[in-house]
C-alpha cells in the first residue's frame, strides 16, 4: 500500500472520497487451484461473505410457523401477508422481503438456508465472536490466521491470478494467513461511515457537545454535497458499497485467469436500535446483501453453475426485541447458501422453537448446527479437502463436528 | 494499573504526541510520576537536534536545487529551439513566434507540430499518444520534492519514535511560531526541513535571542519574506539599480517573530528595522559573495547612518547594527508577553490561566529568553496540569498519535502527508507567515471533524482486524477512559468501528 500511496498526496486534495474503502472489502487466493481447467471440466468457484455486527437470523428468514415468533420480534416481526409479506420458503419459513433474488435462486434450487446455526463462540462480543467466525479456532483469541486461508495452503497450487489485482487491501481475517492474497477495491466507494458517525456523535452528545456540534454540522454539510440522490437512508452507502464490491469481485472472479476463492466482509448489521421489519434499517442492508447475491450471479455469468457463496456472521440476535425496537447480541442465526453448485430449495434446520425454556440462556435463538459442520461439508464436497485436514488444520480440535451432508452437488 | 491515570493522560496529550503501541508502557510510566515523564526530555536537550547522512546542510541543498533550476532551464531553451525549427521544416517559412514563456518545456514541441495543419496524420496521432501518455504516468519526483519527502520523513519518524515527544512538541511549537512556507517556490520546498534543523531544533532549549538570530539570518526566511530582495535606497545597490526597501521581514519579526501587533511599535519602527537590516541575504547561484546558499552580509546593499528603532538609536555598525536590534527586540518586555500567551496558548488553554502566563513571561524576562527555563517552568506549573484537556489535538499531532499508537513507522511519508493537506495543515507550509492557527475554532471546525472522521475510518478500515480496539484504549487512557467512551468501543460492532470510534474519541482528540 504504502508505494501507492506515495504519489496521491495531491490527489487527496481533490479526491477525498476515491480514499476510502467503505463498509466491504474483497481479498482473494492469490493463484488458481490446480483442479481450474482440469480433465473433468470442474472449476469450483467459492465466495465467503462475512457479515460483522451480528445478522438477525430471526428477522432474515422468520419462523413464521413457530407459535411463538410473532410475539417476541413484536412491531418488527415477519408475516405472510400484508402489504410487505414476507416470501414463504417452506410452510414454516418466510424470506425476508427486501431479498428478491435470494428468493429467485431458492425457488430454483441454487440457494438454502441454514438455520439456528452457530460458531462455537458463545459470548457476545462482536470482536471475540469475529476471531472465532473467521479464524475458525474453537474460542477467541488472537490468531493471525483464517479458516479459509488454512483451507488454501492443503489446495494443490497452480498459476498465478492476474486481473490487475494488487496486493495489501483490507485482507479479511478468514482469508489472511500463510497463503498469498490479492484484493481490489473499487477506486470510488462512498463512506461507510454512516452507523460510526451516528455512534460517534451519540458519544460526543454525552461527552463533548462542542464537539457533537461541530461534527452534526460536518456531516450535514457533506450530506448536501453528495445531493438528493445520494442522501443518506441509515445503511444507504453500505448498500451501495455491497453492490460495487460484488460487482468487481464477480468480474475479476468471472475471468479464466481470476481468482477462484475469495473472501469479502461486509459490516453494519449490528442493528440495537430500530431495526425495522419488512422496510427500515435491516431492510436496507438485507436488499444491498440480496443485490451482491445477485451482482455475484450475473457478474460471473456461465461460473455461476461451479460456483458457491457462503453468507455468515459471528453470532445472531436476541429472540425478544429490545426497548427500542431493535435486537441486542446474541447466538443462534443463519447462515445462507446460493451458487449454482448449492442443493437449493430448502431450509436445513433442526429447529429448537421459541418457548421460553428453549431458548439459549432465555433469549437467544439455541444454534442446533454448527456452523463449521457446514463450513466442512462445502469445502469437501465443492473443493475436495480431506476431512483431516478439515478437523486438524482448518478447523483445529474439531474432530467432534462431522461435516454437513450434500450441500453441495 | 497506576497512580494517577488523568495526569498520565496530561503527560502523554497535552506535553508529548501521545501514548505509543506495543510493549512501551507509556501510560504507565507517565502513571508512576507525570512531570518526570515529561521533564525527562528536558534534561536530554541534544536529543531534539535532527543528523542524518542523508540530510544536507542548507548550502549543499542550495547547490543541488541551482543545478536542477539550470537543467530545467536548458532542458526549455532546447526545446524552444527544436520547436522553432521543427515549425520551419514543416511549414516552409519562418519559424513562428516563440512559446509565451510559461508554455512547458515538454509541450513546446508537441503543441506546436499539433497547430501545423499539414503535418502527416501518423506523426499527428504519435503526438496525441505520446500527450495521452505523459498525462497518465506519474511524473517521477525531482530532486526538490524527493529532498522535501526525505525531511517530512526523518521529522515524522523522529515524532512516531520518541518517548514523550515534548522535546517534538516544542520543535513543532517553535517551528510553526518561525514558520517559512514549503509552498513558495522551489528555494522554500527544498530548504522547508534544513531550516527547522538548523535555525529552530538547536535552540528549543537554548536562548530565544539566539534561534531569533539563526531564523532571521537563515537563508530559507530571507527567502520566504523577501529579505534578500530588500535594498538600502542609498546603498550603493539601492542606488545603481533604482530599488529599495521590501518591509516584509522587518514587519513580521516584530508583529509575529517577538513583539507582537498591537504592543506599541510604529510603521516608523519598521521601517527603520527595514534599513537596519538591508543587506541580510544569501549567496546566489554564481557564489559572488560566498558559497551559494549561504547566509551573508551584503554591504552593498545596506542602507547607510544610523537607525531609531523603538527610541533608540543603532549606529551603523553594518551587520552588527541588525544583530544589535535583534538583540534589543528579543529583550523587550512585549516579547516576553507575546511568547509567553502564545507559549501557555499552545499547551494549556485557548484562554490561558493568567497565573500561568505571568509566571511564563516573568521567567522568560528574568532569564533572558532562556527557552528551556521556559519550558521547565510551563511543566513545574501547577495550572498546566489543572486545567481540563479542552484543546484540539492539531491534524499533525491527530496523525502522530494515531502513527504511535497503532506502532506504525512509516518508510514514506505520502500517507502522513496526504492526511495533513486533507486535513488543512499541509506539512511547512501553512497559508501566511503567522503560521497555522492554534486554536479549538480552527480544528474542529465541522468540516474538519467530518474529515478526521474519514481519516480514523480509512485508518481502522486498512488495520482495524490487526488490533483489539479494548487493549488500545487501555495504552491510550486505561483508568481516565469515560464509561461512555469504554461502552462505545465495547459496543461497536466491529474491530474496525471500534478502532474509528477510538481514534476519534475526547480522550485521544483533546489535549
Amino acid at each position: 500500500m504504502e508505494s501507492n500511496v506515495d504519489c496521491c498526496e495531491n490527489r487527496l486534495v481533490t479526491s477525498r472520497r476515491g480514499f476510502l474503502l467503505g463498509g466491504a472489502s474483497f481479498a482473494a487466493w492469490a493463484y488458481l487451484p490446480k483442479f481450474a481447467r482440469a480433465a473433468d471440466g470442474r472449476d469450483p468457484r467459492l465466495i465467503v461473505v462475512i457479515l460483522r455486527g451480528a445478522l438477525d437470523g430471526l428477522a432474515t428468514v422468520a419462523p413464521v410457523g413457530d407459535p411463538d415468533y410473532a410475539a417476541l420480534h413484536g412491531p418488527i416481526a415477519l408475516t405472510s401477508d400484508g402489504p410487505h409479506a414476507a416470501t414463504m420458503l417452506d410452510s414454516f419459513f418466510a424470506l425476508h422481503p427486501a431479498m428478491p433474488e435470494f428468493a429467485r435462486m431458492y425457488r430454483g434450487k441454487q440457494a438454502a438456508v441454514i438455520h439456528a446455526v452457530a460458531t462455537p463462540y458463545r459470548d457476545r462480543s462482536h470482536f471475540d465472536g469475529q476471531d472465532v467466525l473467521e479464524s475458525g479456532f474453537a474460542g477467541p483469541g488472537r490468531v493471525q490466521s483464517g479458516w479459509l486461508n488454512r483451507a488454501l495452503e492443503s489446495l494443490p497450487k497452480g498459476e498465478h491470478v492476474s486481473n490487475g489485482l494488487a496486493v495489501g487491501a483490507t485482507t479479511p481475517l478468514v482469508l489472511r494467513g500463510a497463503a498469498p492474497t490479492v484484493g481490489w477495491a473499487p477506486a470510488n466507494l462512498p463512506p461507510a461511515a454512516d452507523d460510526t458517525a451516528m455512534r460517534l456523535l451519540d458519544l460526543y452528545q454525552h461527552r463533548d457537545p462542542a464537539l457533537a456540534s461541530a461534527l452534526r454540522q460536518g456531516l450535514q454539510l457533506e450530506k448536501t454535497a453528495l445531493g438528493e440522490d445520494m442522501k443518506a437512508r441509515p445503511g444507504g452507502n453500505n448498500i451501495a458499497a455491497m453492490r460495487l464490491v460484488a460487482r468487481g469481485a464477480a468480474k475479476v472472479m468471472a475471468a479464466d485467469d481470476g481468482p477462484r476463492i475469495a473472501a469479502l466482509a461486509f459490516d453494519g448489521w449490528d442493528t440495537h436500535a430500530n431495526e425495522g421489519g419488512p422496510v427500515g434499517r435491516l431492510s436496507q442492508l438485507l436488499s444491498g446483501l440480496d443485490g451482491a447475491l445477485g451482482e455475484f450471479q450475473s457478474g460471473l455469468g456461465e461460473r455461476w453453475r461451479d460456483s458457491v457463496v457462503v453468507v455468515a456472521t459471528e453470532f445472531g440476535r436476541t429472540a425478544r426485541i429490545n426497548g427500542t425496537e431493535g435486537t441486542d447480541h446474541g447466538t443462534g442465526t443463519v447462515a445462507l447458501l446460493a451458487g449454482g453448485a448449492v442443493k437449493g430449495g430448502r431450509v436445513i434446520a433442526d429447529w429448537p422453537g421459541l418457548k421460553p425454556a428453549n431458548l439459549y440462556e432465555g433469549r437467544d435463538l439455541a444454534p442446533t448446527a454448527d456452523l463449521r459442520a457446514a463450513l466442512k461439508g462445502i469445502l469437501r464436497d465443492h473443493l475436495g479437502l480431506g476431512e483431516a485436514v478439515l478437523a486438524k488444520n482448518v478447523f483445529p480440535a474439531s474432530a467432534a463436528v462431522k461435516p454437513m451432508q450434500g450441500l453441495v452437488g | 494499573m497506576s497512580r494517577d491515570p488523568q495526569a498520565a493522560l496530561m503527560a502523554l496529550n497535552r506535553f508529548g504526541f501521545g501514548a505509543r503501541g506495543g510493549a512501551s508502557g507509556d501510560l504507565v510510566n507517565a502513571a508512576s510520576d507525570p512531570r518526570g515523564f515529561v521533564r525527562a526530555d528536558l534534561q536530554r536537550p541534544a536529543a531534539v537536534r535532527l543528523e542524518m547522512p542523508t540530510l544536507q546542510p542548507t548550502p549543499a541543498l542550495a547547490e543541488v536545487a541551482f543545478a536542477y533550476q539550470a537543467e530545467v532551464k536548458q532542458a526549455r531553451e532546447a526545446a524552444k529551439a527544436n520547436a522553432k525549427a521543427a515549425a520551419g521544416v514543416a511549414d516552409g517559412k519562418p519559424a513562428p513566434p516563440a512559446q509565451p514563456s510559461n508554455s512547458k518545456p515538454a509541450s513546446a514541441g508537441v503543441s506546436n507540430k499539433m497547430a501545423s495543419m499539414d503535418m502527416p496524420a501518423k506523426d499527428n496521432a504519435d503526438a496525441q499518444v505520446q500527450a495521452n501518455d505523459a498525462a497518465k504516468a506519474p511524473k517521477p519526483l525531482n530532486v526538490i520534492q524527493k529532498t522535501f519527502r526525505a525531511e517530512a520523513l526523518a521529522r515524522l519518524q523522529r515524532a512516531l519514535q520518541v518517548d514523550c515527544g515534548f522535546g517534538e512538541r516544542l520543535v513543532t511549537f517553535w517551528s510553526n511560531h518561525f514558520c517559512i512556507s514549503a509552498a513558495k517556490g522551489q528555494l522554500g520546498r527544498m530548504w522547508a526541513g534544513s531550516f527547522e534543523r538548523e535555525a529552530i531544533r538547536p535552540h528549543v532549549f537554548g536562548r530565544f535571542s539566539e534561534m531569533l538570530m539563526a531564523v532571521e539570518q537563515h537563508p530559507a526566511m530571507l527567502f520566504f519574506l523577501d529579505n534578500q530582495q530588500s535594498l538600502g535606497p542609498d546603498s550603493r545597490a539601492g542606488q545603481n539599480r533604482k530599488r529599495g526597501l521590501n518591509e516584509n521581514l522587518a514587519r513580521e519579526i516584530m508583529e509575529l517573530h517577538t513583539l507582537g501587533v498591537g504592543s506599541g511599535y510604529t510603521q516608523a519602527d519598521v521601517t527603520s528595522l527595514a534599513r537596519i537590516i538591508t543587506g541580510w541575504t544569501f549567496v546566489g547561484r554564481q557564489g559572488k559573495l560566498g558559497p551559494p546558499g549561504t547566509f551573508v552580509f551584503n554591504a552593498n546593499a545596506h542602507e547607510p547612518g544610523p537607525q531609531t528603532l523603538l527610541g533608540k538609536t543603532y549606529a551603523d555598525t553594518g551587520l552588527a547594527q541588525g544583530e544589535a536590534a535583534l538583540a534589543d527586540i528579543a529583550r523587550h518586555p512585549a516579547t516576553a508577553k507575546f511568547i509567553a500567551t502564545k507559549f501557555a496558548r499552545h499547551f494549556v488553554a485557548d484562554d490561558p490561566p493568567p497565573a500561568l502566563v505571568a509566571r511564563l513571561q516573568d521567567v522568560f524576562r528574568r532569564t533572558d529568553g532562556d527557552l528551556k527555563a521556559l519550558a521547565t517552568t510551563l511543566v513545574d506549573s501547577d495550572e498546566a496540569w489543572q486545567a481540563p484537556l479542552t484543546k484540539m489535538r492539531s491534524p499533525y499531532e491527530y496523525l502522530i498519535a494515531t502513527g504511535r499508537l497503532l506502532d506504525h513507522m512509516p518508510e514514506e511519508p505520502g500517507r502522513y502527508l496526504g492526511g495533513l493537506n486533507m486535513l488543512g495543515q499541509p506539512l511547512w507550509s501553512p497559508s501566511g507567515p503567522n503560521g497555522f492557527p492554534d486554536t479549538n475554532a480552527a480544528w474542529a471546525a465541522p468540516e474538519g471533524m467530518k474529515l478526521r472522521l474519514d481519516i480514523a475510518a480509512e485508518v481502522a478500515s486498512r488495520i482495524g482486524d490487526n488490533v483489539d480496539p479494548r487493549d488500545l484504549l487501555e495504552l491510550v487512557a486505561a483508568d481516565a477512559a469515560s464509561q461512555e467512551t469504554r461502552q462505545t468501543i465495547q459496543r461497536a460492532e466491529s474491530r474496525q468501528q471500534a478502532l474509528a470510534l477510538l481514534l476519534m474519541s475526547p480522550e485521544f482528540q483533546r489535549r
